[in-house]
């Protein structure tokens, strides 16, 4: 967090983007909605508009942590034929300075791969990696069903981001910081994803909880609006994770990208305020 | 990594928002203490509840006319004399009760057919407890009765309008809730489905069905049934029917027989629907019979066998039974059948309301078209006809044309086929008839009428 930001000398392509960008803007849209050509547009929109990683969500039938918003992308997404080897193939193609992240559910991870492979995650993993992706997050994967794919991931160099509950304390805070990787996702409030119109209580408690932590923390869930990446900066956060606000953009816009390409901009600088307002010295850089 | 609580084998697990991981491990701790260690009294309260309230316990009926057509001793468990017309409602009082010992002011559940919303419903008008039914905005449109039900019981009923509208997007937006509510609300799982501790939680609420039929059928016949047979769908009426006979099991090597404590076999019978196979292309599976030819996979939160196609999305699946309508089950059941303990097998629509028009027909007992399943399983072991092949369309042997998932589930299907046709039940029959059907009357002259279904009454009455 920010009293310890410092030059870390780190493997993780998510991590070193977040704090050489401070305070760092990580977007999410769905894949495939409404069609994969578009994310490809969409996706280097926001990196031209200056996000600094960008996830992108790889549509499963049954999404129990998006509010409804994510929830119809994930719809047309299905609905246009997105599947995860057309999804590979689209994070191929896609050119940005952002290191990108899958954000999907466990299922999806268990059946990739040839029949024989079963229930295992390694053939998903290690061909999110050859795909050129930099990260996973799973949110329906708490740490204590996470071992395998930990595994997967440090052999294959992928980041697993775990996310940080409001109701995440004690032992399983410490067990979650230790073994996520790039960043922690912090949760600002309970609930599902969705734009909300205001910063929660549970997301400056959450952060007080996390002072200190070794990796970067960036809080996600309801995050919409320039100023509350501005509040959430100063409140120490080392980034903002925006989502629906931008997936109800592209697609309610006339003109997505630019919509996108601006909205990123402005997020970005609110972000940036965040760090001026709460006179916290600059982060180092190298 | 911590270890992986609640498993049955591989099955199980907790696959929940880490939002969710804490209200578990306090429903862990209230399941060890309330519900196994009668910790305050709790036990000994539900079990009044379920005595004055739900009318328990229940009858273990002799079926006379089913035993002379069968050829040997048929027993019916009449959970349809549930307090509600099902067996769903051991499992809400528990729930229900559960959460107040628990300190949450609020209680949510989901429901399909709408039968576990009005069990939930009743039992917390009965306990005086806030509550909040999610149900698919197509089974709102199709179970008007039920929605009604629960809203004179008091209950909120919120419609889901996500994906295909039924059972399993009211689960998805349940567990929604539940993220954002867990600190103060109890959600109170309607089958043995779901994270640990919900699967082991509901089996032992339901339980009590085993346990009188063990004591009934005693008294009865003076031995523990050969055969114990059930409907599943999520598998709640299914785990609790078999808890209690799960041990009874003969070891390969013993030469036990006669003995009259081993080697209860036990049945879960599931819906075929329409064929056994799954459209990829189409994501729809026309039937529910995950434990027949379900893989292994993620759902709700655990890892069981489901209906999914190669890419890991689960389908829609279809039964004319609005109750065993899920693309999942149990992961214990799921367990149970890998070792063979449980033998799976699957009834098609017809077969089902053929069963259903001879219950009511030959016994006076009308049956939910869920217990049906298990009443033509009968039919097809035990029936006239149970020798023949391929002449009434019967799901079991049309499974040779399950298409769409390759030959893997072609060939679980086959092995499905294969059981039943191979189902030899003994002399003493246990069935259980987990509701009463007065609530599909609406599904069944609709499907009666554009079938020709042998057993039918003729309603020429209504013409004019």
């Amino acid at each position: 967090m920010s009293d310890d930001r410092r030059v870390v000398e780190t493997d993780s392509a998510i991590e070193a983007a977040i704090r050489e960008n401070h305070p760092a803007l990580i977007t999410y849209l769905t894949a495939g909605d409404p069609d994969l050509a578009s994310t490809t547009r969409y996706v280097e929109a926001l990196d031209r508009g200056g996000a600094d990683v960008i996830e992108l969500g790889l549509p499963f039938s049954e999404p129990i942590a998006e509010g409804p918003t994510i929830q119809s992308a994930i719809s047309r997404a299905l609905e246009a034929g997105t599947t995860p080897d057309s999804f590979f193939d689209l994070v191929e193609s896609i050119e940005t300075d952002a290191p990108l992240v899958v954000m999907t559910y466990t299922n999806l991870l268990m059946q990739y791969g040839p029949a024989e492979s079963g229930t295992d995650v390694a053939p998903f993993v290690e061909r999110a990696a050859d795909a050129g992706l930099d990260g996973v997050i799973i949110p329906d994967l708490p740490a204590s069903e996470a071992g395998g794919v930990r595994e997967a991931c440090e052999a294959a160099g992928l980041d697993l981001i775990a996310i940080v509950a409001p109701t995440t304390e004690g032992e399983r805070l410490e067990t979650l910081l230790s073994t996520t990787s790039g960043f922690a996702y912090v949760q600002a409030r309970l609930g599902t994803t969705g734009a909300r119109t205001d910063v929660s209580t549970a997301t400056h408690e959450s952060l007080k909880r996390l002072d200190g932590a070794d990796v970067p923390v960036a809080v996600g869930f309801g995050v919409s609006e320039p100023e509350h990446a501005r509040e959430i900066v100063a409140a120490g956060a080392d980034g903002v994770v925006v989502g629906s606000a931008l997936v109800e953009l592209a697609a309610t816009s006339d003109d997505p990208e630019r919509a996108l390409e601006a909205t990123a901009r402005e997020l970005k600088r609110g972000a940036r305020a965040g760090t001026d307002a709460n006179a916290i010295p600059e982060p180092e850089r190298s | 990594m911590a270890d992986t609580a609640g498993r049955f084998g591989p099955y199980g697990g907790q696959y929940v928002p880490e939002a969710l991981v804490p209200a578990l491990a306090e429903l862990v701790d209230a399941h060890e203490r309330y519900v196994l260690h009668n910790e305050d009294g709790f036990r000994d309260e539900l079990r009044e509840h379920l005595r004055t309230f739900a009318g328990r316990p229940t009858p273990l009926q002799r079926a006379d006319a089913l035993s002379e057509r069968y050829g040997r001793d048929i027993y019916l468990k009449r959970e349809d004399l549930v307090h509600g017309g099902a067996h769903k409602l051991n499992n809400a009082l528990g729930q229900v009760l559960l959460a107040t010992y628990m300190g949450k002011d609020r209680v949510i559940a989901e429901t399909g057919a709408g039968q576990h919303g009005t069990a939930t419903a009743m039992a917390a008008a009965h306990l005086d407890v806030p509550c909040e039914i999610y149900m698919g905005r197509v089974d709102v449109n199709r179970q008007r009765p039920n929605v009604y039900r629960m809203r004179m019981s008091g209950a909120e009923v919120t419609p889901v309008d996500a994906g295909s509208a039924t059972l399993k997007e009211a689960i998805n937006e349940t567990m929604r809730d539940w993220a954002g509510s867990v600190e103060t609300t109890h959600y109170a799982v309607g089958s043995v489905v779901g994270p640990h501790p919900f699967p082991a939680l509901v089996r032992d609420f339901q339980a009590v069905i085993g346990e009188e039929i063990r004591t009934q059928i005693r008294d009865e016949a003076a031995r523990l049934p050969d055969d114990v047979v059930a409907c599943a769908g999520g598998g709640s009426n299914t785990m609790g029917t078999f808890a209690a006979f799960v041990e009874d099991e003969r070891p390969a090597d013993a030469d036990s027989e006669g003995d009259a404590t081993a080697d209860v076999a036990l049945h879960a019978v599931e819906a075929g629907g329409s064929d056994l196979g799954i459209d990829e292309e189409s994501g729809v599976a026309p039937n529910s019979a995950s434990l027949s030819t379900g893989t292994e996979g993620v759902l709700h939160g655990a890892l069981t066998k489901l209906l999914q196609t190669e890419d890991g999305q689960v389908v829609e699946s279809h039964s004319i039974s609005a109750g065993l309508d899920y693309a999942g089950v149990g992961p214990e059941l799921a367990e149970l059948v890998d070792r063979d303990r449980v033998t799976p097998a699957t009834v098609d629509d017809d077969a089902t309301l053929t069963a259903f028009h001879r219950l009511s027909r030959l016994e006076g007992i009308i049956p939910a078209l869920e217990s049906s399943h298990a009443l033509a399983y009968l039919e097809e072991t035990c029936g006239p006809d149970a020798d023949a092949t391929d002449e009434d369309g019967d799901v079991s042997d049309r499974n040779d044309d399950a298409s769409g998932r390759g030959g893997d589930v072609s060939d679980r299907g086959g092995d499905a086929s294969g059981e039943t046709g191979d189902a030899d039940l003994g002399d003493l029959v246990v069935v259980t008839v987990s509701g009463r059907g007065d609530k599909d009357l609406e599904t069944v002259l609709e499907e009666t009428d554009r079938r020709d279904i042998e057993t039918a009454p003729d309603v020429e009455v209504f013409d004019g």
